[in-house]
């Protein structure tokens, strides 16, 4: 295959930033989206241009660092992680292009890399069930209703890669922080911390600079684990809860 | 399994081994015999009650004043730092990805062991401890063992109270299923993704303390040498990998948890960034390597498809409960579709090898095995070079017998992996799979309080060589990982840091002055080559010539090839190696080139190791030591021993040997037919 991609190309976080148009060829359409991007570095540096830089470890779409906007679409394509997607989801002579995350909250670091500690401080803010080592009961001693388990278990899968908020109109992180407080909330041990964990996560979300939820789905359309909408729903559902509480 | 005799662990039952052959005559000098100075004696099954009680405590008041930190936030690292915080040291926590929750320990699949006997099928902490030190091919310690098999329960539990959601059945408790190699249902999971589940526990604990400031996070943070002052480790040099920032970091104690160097062979099942530079680095800086060549090669993978190949993806084992294992009986039949090949035209050749234990094998036979029908040209899928690598993992009985929905719901996430990457429909099609590099069992030296030789410094986790002896069984990386992290480091650390706070000691002291101008000229020196090669064409060269001729069968005259081959190599790195960029802003390829020349003085050592160990064990097949039926054969009279390596700089590395004593289990040559 022979493809176009214009790529997004920022020196740093204070460099304006703009697309930058390269060819490569022999592509192979069995190559990952990020194997066809290590070509094009490969030539690059052999052309004594600097590489893009573009974030990716584990590449079996599980550890959340890929990230990419292609073709306007967070992750391209298809339901799944960039690393996941291959090239036979194109077509010989298709133009591509690439660009980071955007997301005020997440601000360019490089190229194609985004800073997402925003996503840490909201854990930090409540997104845990405080278990201190040692003192965990027998794990059988309490049981969890096999349906619950499994909807914690299906949100649970979040890998944090902030897809949700690079497709969100308005930036928000509420599919994250929805699959969170569900995860947690759907557990017998989750809830002590319920109604104060949902108010302090939608607070550092708010702090942090992520938008409200404005009912579009985008989110779950482009989420790579599927996370269905209805979390927002349980998101909203806790947090009134809470308020009536008077936390 | 007649003969599963245990001891009381008081007398030892087997002499020191005297080794005969010397293959890696000429590459290494013999260093003096190594003593775990922290083995327990008594029972081995009242050792880590008893240790723990000696171990000295530490006066709440006294931790704030005491710094720790811990390089590598996996399962090892992230249930330490969260651990060690709420007990309240002072805890700074490293990661080179952009979140402590990225850690590869997350694409483990299958599930965690733990000696619950949930299913009262016979399982016990002894039945765990055997089955580990078995499995292990009677090359690990036995006290670290029995300890990893007495404290597995608890992990279960303090998982399950930190919100990880296990499968359940019906009536809300916890599921279990067999892994491969034992014959008892320990094993604990979220449907293929546990290791994932079990991270974010850890993951959100350590935030948690990040919250309630004993915990300090530094992300995109990348450690590049070890601060040893007066024979005691310090602190490290780390690099801000966004800022480019060479800064110093110093503390009363240091703990490496950052995972294994299965990357050496450039092909593997690791994250792209997984690395051996923070081991590495300590390893020149005085720490001992330990049976560097034990890697594992992990049988059920997704084969390779071409030269663009930038990683492999595993494939859970837990498959093999399900599936069957078979190549076309007929050459000739290798390029049809596999579901044209009837039934009797089938090799199952691991049900009828081994018909105990049949598709459930240990991975580092069911690996051979692959690689032994693909070498008689059985293989199936495409040819890479002139043999088709690939074996068909068939799940059609079991989706006759259980029908498609159970499957899906036990592996749904791993079977759409597949089809992802390979466009085949595993419901359809039998899946094929290959032989990949999964994990290494080897590491750096640790003893029983998994502290280094060198002071100070703490390994746990996959980083260090303590538990899985030559061959580590499914499902036993994620438990070592948090029994290291939440209840292993905890108690042994508080003994080293009874006699802290240690003196003072700022950056102007000479040693952290030293390190850091290290650091310093090996980064401008990787900026100056200025020649023609990328750091990946090193790290590819690298890998063919590791998998070649010391991945699944190592044989003398490879070895000794890979060594000349790895040296020139060397040479070249420091001559042609070109990375573009600067210093001071986020620049990948200067990332890289640091760890692919620690990856290729690894190589080297990983060959002495291999060249020295005339036998075959676990993971580490040597041609010239097998039976008649092509199988491995352990010399214990030669080589029942750790092989501890020292950094020996140009004059070759020294071998220190820890002889392995048992004294609760007898060796025994495995056999699973």
């Amino acid at each position: 295959m022979n493809l176009t991609l214009k790529i997004w190309r920022q020196s740093g976080p204070d460099d304006q930033g703009g697309i930058h148009t390269y060819q490569v060829s022999g592509i192979s359409p069995d190559m990952s989206f990020l194997e066809m991007l290590d070509v094009l570095n490969e030539q690059l540096n052999e052309k004594g241009e600097e590489p893009i830089a573009f974030d990716s470890d584990c590449r079996e779409g599980i550890c959340g660092m890929c990230s990419l906007m292609i073709n306007g679409e967070a992750h391209g394509p298809e339901v799944t992680t960039t690393c996941q997607l291959h090239m036979r989801s194109f077509t010989d002579g298709d133009t591509i292009t690439i660009e980071p995350w955007r997301a005020e909250p997440f601000p360019v670091i490089k190229d194609l890399v985004v800073d997402r500690g925003a996503f840490d401080r909201i854990i930090q803010a409540g997104g845990f069930i405080s278990a201190i080592t040692g003192s965990a009961p027998e794990a059988n001693s309490v049981p969890a209703p096999r349906d619950k388990a499994m909807r914690a278990f299906n949100v649970a899968t979040c890998i944090g890669c902030g897809g949700c908020v690079a497709a969100c109109p308005n930036g928000s992180a509420s599919l994250f922080l929805g699959a969170k407080i569900t995860h947690l909330g759907e557990l017998p041990q989750g809830q002590p911390e319920r109604w104060t964990r949902v108010v302090d996560m939608v607070g550092q979300h708010d702090h942090e600079g992520f938008g409200g939820c404005t009912n579009i789905g985008e989110c779950a359309a482009a989420c790579p684990k599927e996370i269905p909408l209805d979390v927002i729903s349980q998101l909203n559902k806790d947090l009134r809860t809470a308020l009536k509480m008077g936390l | 399994m007649a003969g599963s005799t245990l001891h009381d662990g008081l007398t030892p039952l087997n002499d020191p081994s005297e080794q005969k052959s010397d293959d890696a005559n000429g590459y290494y000098t013999l260093g003096d015999k190594l003593v775990d100075p922290k083995a327990p004696t008594g029972p081995i099954k009242d050792r880590w009650t008893t240790r723990k009680f000696e171990n000295r405590l530490v006066n709440p008041a006294n931790r704030r004043k005491l710094d720790v930190i811990i390089v590598g936030t996996g399962l090892a690292g992230g249930a330490a730092a969260a651990t060690l915080g709420e007990a309240g040291y002072n805890v700074k926590s490293f990661c080179y990805q952009d979140s402590p929750r990225r850690a590869h320990s997350i694409a483990a699949q299958g599930g965690i062991n733990a000696a619950k006997n949930y299913k009262e099928d016979g399982d016990s902490t002894f039945r765990l401890f055997y089955d580990t030190v078995k499995g292990g091919d009677y090359r690990s310690r036995e006290s670290n063992v029995y300890r990893l098999a007495e404290v597995s329960a608890n992990i279960i539990d303090q998982c399950v109270a930190q919100g990880v959601p296990f499968a359940r059945d019906y009536g809300g408790l916890l599921d279990n299923r067999s892994f491969g190699g034992v014959q008892v249902s320990r094993t604990f999971y979220a449907r293929g993704q546990t290791g994932q589940q079990l991270l974010i526990g850890a993951y959100q604990a350590m935030e948690r303390q990040v919250a309630a400031g004993t915990v300090e996070s530094f992300t995109r943070h990348e450690m590049l040498e070890l601060i040893v002052v007066d024979g005691k480790a310090r602190g490290i040099i780390a690099r801000d990998m966004v800022s480019g920032e060479i800064e110093t970091h110093l503390a009363d104690v240091v703990v490496l948890a950052t995972g294994g160097y299965g990357n050496v062979f450039f092909l593997s099942t690791n994250a792209m960034g997984s690395n051996v530079t923070a081991a590495w680095r300590a390893h020149r800086k005085g720490a001992y390597m330990a049976n560097p060549c034990y890697t594992q090669i992990h049988p059920t993978c997704i084969p390779v498809s071409g030269e663009h190949q930038s990683k492999l993806t595993l494939m859970s084992e837990s498959l093999r409960n399900d599936g069957r294992i078979w190549v076309p009986k007929k050459a000739e039949d290798c390029e049809k579709d596999p579901r044209d090949i009837p039934e009797e035209d089938r090799d199952y050749y691991l049900e009828r090898i081994y018909p105990s234990f049949g598709n459930l094998v240990p991975r580092d036979i069911a690996s051979r095995q692959a690689k032994n029908m693909c070498d008689e040209g059985r293989g199936v899928g495409p040819k890479v070079g002139d043999f088709r690598r690939g074996v068909y993992l068939d799940l059609g009985d079991a989706i006759k017998r259980l029908g498609k929905d159970a499957i899906e719901e036990k592996y749904d996430n791993l079977l759409d992996m597949y089809e992802r990457i390979t466009g085949e429909n595993p419901y359809e099609m039998p899946m094929r799979i290959y032989p990949a590099v999964h994990y290494v069992m080897g590491g750096l030296w640790v003893d029983y309080h998994l502290q280094s030789n060198i002071e100070g410094l703490f390994v746990s986790g996959e980083a260090n060589f303590s538990d899985h002896g030559a061959n580590r069984l499914g499902a036993s990386a994620l438990m070592q990982g948090l029994a290291d992290g939440y209840f292993v480091l905890p108690n042994t650390i508080r003994e080293y840091l009874a006699d802290g706070p240690f003196d003072k000691i700022d950056e102007s002291h000479e040693a952290v002055v030293e390190a850091k101008k290290q650091v310093e000229e090996r980064i401008s020196k990787f900026l100056s080559i200025n020649g023609t090669r990328s750091a990946d064409s090193y790290h590819k060269e690298l890998g063919n010539i590791m998998w070649e001729y010391c991945g699944m069968e190592r044989t003398e005259d490879g070895l000794r090839k890979a060594i000349d081959l790895i040296r020139e190599l060397k040479a070249d790195f420091w001559t042609n190696l070109k990375v573009l960029g600067s210093a001071d802003t986020l620049n990948q390829s200067l990332e890289r080139a640091g760890r692919v020349i620690d990856f290729i003085e690894l190589g080297e050592l990983m060959c002495i190791d291999a060249l020295n160990r005339r036998e075959s064990c676990g993971g580490h097949f040597r041609g010239e030591s097998q039976t008649e039926d092509g199988e491995a054969l352990r010399h214990d009279d030669e080589f029942a021993y750790v092989a501890a390596w020292e950094w020996g700089a140009e004059n070759g590395p020294v071998l220190h040997k820890e002889d392995l004593i048992y004294t609760a289990i007898e060796m025994k040559q495995r056999s699973y037919k």
